[in-house]
């Protein structure tokens, strides 16, 4: 949490000086332009979502050398399906993948079984309902995405296999020029983070609409269709983590991030032997043009 | 193909019974190894043989990419999730293919702007100027293709909005419109036919490739000082001195596409391209991949229409003038090598067209960024300076500036630059 304040102020010194950069290039557009229209600012209704850039948590599969707590994968999965498979989907994934989460081939046989999908059509020619296998994709909540849009007021909740891949919200200039450097990759776990320990009471004069909840950290709006989903103690987790939203949070956006890159972290302990022996050959190389190059002048 | 003299010496018998017959190592020998370079060629030269590597990376990836998509519009999308998780690899092939592109276009705008830069495309070298113009287009063409291939909410969009341009064009606009989409919007046939223009269009890419190539092995590579070969000593031969420097070029070019590959593989894609086309649901803001958003600025810049003053009638309306700007802000490359009236070929010995050389990269790049941004406010006029100052650069700066610029001596031979430049009286010949 400590770490999670400190970069927070980190944060606003960033944006202070970003604010300053872009005031300059501002000016210096106004100025060139002649034309001058009047910057949208002030006190008006936010039109750009959203309101919160999201907060930056640490990571373990951040940085170059970033790995999965798999104690953390595992207690994603458990809100996952306690809470959220309630609604969301999770079609791009299947059960074997969860060895991935350390489970045994039992333990994922089981699990999967406490799901029935449509078999396929039998000699009769009827279609039952069979218990799902460890390779079938998870079995979502609705059996489409008519029944999807119908139980939740006309708006599907959105499948979770991609999620934390499509959810990042733009950094916009200069920041995304640093991200480079800084190797700032971990946008959309941030945001899903941020998202759910972001609900808050609206600020007097913003206007929730029926069944929404006002958060700030949402990407497209001021309010979202889904209310807040997670409370403290909601969820028992057995290795003593703390049983706080702000745990809940971190450990299924985690989870999510697993799910929409299962491969982050082979293909990083594999970009790493790329990394080194690209860079050794490129110092070979680097000698023997030098060498091949000294009786040349050029 | 030096001065049509071939040093080539087949070795074995077999070389010698191949070289009567099909004299393709003595081809091989002429152009890679024996032809002379000039010996002054800068990093910025190196960008050729990036591109080259950079197509065969494509390829390679591309084609293996093609024996796992399926490019049918309620399977494409699913069929690239199951190569980033099921397949052997699959996530770094299309890594690679997705990054690759980027960095296809950033080699390929380093290469363009130093071409601008040296005045390659200067007499005699336009006819390989107009074959790169062709290939850049081309390029274009199949980056924008393949992006649609994932059929996520960036390429159903960006598909729309791109081909939407075309029902701009008078009288014919709807039927080419139609003919390209395959219906009457973005659907199965239009990602049908994407596909399989996306994997013809390489192909022919490699074959003006060649004639690129060939061009330039006809007239010789420029160099930085513009100052055309006179004499042996002016040059090396390509091998080692070209392909050793070529080859650390192309490594330290892999080494940071890796560590985008590797660590930022999403960090210059589309969030949106994660989720899959939804038809009826249009995204907050559709933009282009990010090496078309200068071109995709210049569209938007024309937002007035155009007609006959003080009256109503209009000629061309902000849709259609937008098109021609964003069309014509490609093709008057063709015609550069006629607009840039200097007989001077280097912008060293050109002082004022430095800074105008400059003062037009900074647009470019203001143009891409404005192109990021919604079309509204300060962000229009914006554009709509940078876009007129793009076309006053072609259309009146180049003329001019060769008309009214003083510049600077130019060195008599290649060597006589290199050796004011490294301060020695030592003429020793490369060649040696």
């Amino acid at each position: 949490m400590l770490t999670i304040d400190q970069r927070d102020t980190k944060v606003n010194t960033m944006k202070f000086s970003i604010s300053r950069i872009a005031g300059i290039a501002l000016a210096f557009g106004l100025a060139i332009a002649g034309n001058v229209q009047a910057a949208e600012q002030g006190d008006a209704a936010p039109t750009h979502f959203p309101i919160e850039q999201p907060k930056q948590v640490e990571w373990s599969f951040a940085g170059p050398f970033g790995k999965w707590d798999i104690g953390q994968l595992q207690r994603g999965l458990k809100i996952y399906t306690e809470v959220c498979a309630a609604c969301h989907s999770l079609n791009k994934v299947s059960y074997r993948n969860l060895a991935d989460l350390g489970y045994s081939e039992a333990q994922i046989k089981a699990y999967a079984a406490e799901y029935e999908l449509p078999d396929e059509p039998n000699a009769d020619g009827e279609i039952e309902d069979r218990p799902a296998r460890p390779s079938d994709k998870f079995v979502g909540p609705y059996p489409n995405a008519e029944a999807a849009k119908a139980a939740n007021n006309g708006a599907a909740p959105p499948d979770f296999s991609l999620l934390a891949k499509a959810r990042a919200p733009l950094r916009g200039f200069p920041t995304f020029v640093f991200d480079v450097f800084t190797m700032y990759a971990e946008n959309g776990p941030d945001y899903i983070y941020s998202l759910l320990t972001g609900y808050v009471d609206a600020p007097a004069g913003t206007e929730v609409p029926e069944g929404g909840s006002y958060n700030p950290y949402f990407i497209a709006g001021s309010s979202l269709a889904m209310a807040p989903p997670l409370s403290d103690g909601l969820i028992t987790y057995e290795d003593g983590s703390p049983e706080t939203v702000d745990q809940y949070a971190k450990d299924i956006s985690a989870f999510m991030m697993w799910a929409a890159e299962p491969k982050l972290v082979e293909r990083k302990s594999l970009g790493f032997k790329v990394m080194i022996f690209l860079l050794i050959f490129a110092g070979l190389l680097y000698f023997t043009k030098k060498r091949i190059w000294s009786s040349v002048k050029h | 193909m030096s001065g049509g003299h071939s040093a080539y010496v087949p070795k074995s018998g077999f070389g010698k019974w191949m070289d009567a017959r099909l004299p393709l190592a003595r081809l091989v020998y002429d152009s890679f190894v024996a032809y002379p370079v000039p010996r002054n060629l800068n990093n910025w030269y190196t960008f050729g043989a990036i591109l080259s590597l950079m197509l065969i990376i494509q390829l390679i990836t591309g084609i293996v990419l093609a024996m796992h998509y399926t490019p049918e519009s309620t399977m494409a999308f699913a069929s690239v999730e199951k190569i980033m998780r099921d397949v052997n690899y699959g996530w770094l092939l299309r890594y690679m293919h997705a990054n690759g592109a980027s960095f296809f276009f950033i080699a390929v705008y380093i290469h363009i702007f130093r071409g601008f830069y040296y005045g390659s495309y200067k007499n005699p070298r336009e006819v390989l100027w107009i074959l790169g113009v062709i290939i850049f287009i081309l390029m274009m063409a199949t980056g924008f293709m393949g992006y649609v291939l994932p059929w996520g909410q960036m390429s159903f969009w960006g598909a729309t909005v791109i081909t939407g341009f075309f029902t701009a064009i008078p009288i014919v606009g709807d039927s080419i419109h139609t003919l390209l989409l395959g219906g009457f919007a973005v659907d199965n046939p239009t990602l049908n036919r994407f596909f399989s223009l996306h994997y013809l269009l390489p192909f022919m890419i490699i074959g003006v490739v060649i004639l690129h190539v060939w061009a330039l092995h006809v007239t010789g590579q420029t160099n930085p000082t513009g100052v055309e070969v006179k004499s042996e000593q002016d040059t090396v031969p390509f091998t080692p001195y070209a392909t050793m420097k070529d080859l650390l070029a192309m490594i330290v070019f892999m080494l940071v596409l890796a560590y985008f590959i590797f660590y930022m593989p999403n960090f210059l894609g589309h969030p949106d391209n994660y989720i899959e086309a939804q038809p009826l649901v249009t995204p907050a803001h559709i933009v282009p991949e990010w090496y078309y958003l200068p071109f995709y600025a210049i569209l938007r810049a024309i937002t007035f229409d155009i007609g006959i003053p003080f009256t109503d009638i209009v000629l061309i309306n902000s849709k259609l003038g937008g098109v021609i700007a964003m069309f014509g802000s490609l093709l008057i490359f063709f015609v550069v090598p006629w607009l840039d009236t200097s007989k001077v070929r280097s912008a060293a010995y050109r002082p004022l067209f430095k800074q105008f050389f400059w003062i037009f990269v900074i647009v470019c790049v203001g143009l891409g960024w404005l192109g990021s941004k919604p079309a509204e406010g300060i962000y229009t006029t914006m554009s709509q300076i940078f876009t007129f100052w793009y076309f006053f650069h072609f259309i009146v700066i180049l003329p001019v500036l060769g008309l009214v610029e003083k510049p600077k001596p130019i060195p008599a031979s290649i060597t006589e630059a290199v050796l004011a430049k490294t301060g020695n009286g030592d003429t020793s010949n490369a060649n040696n």
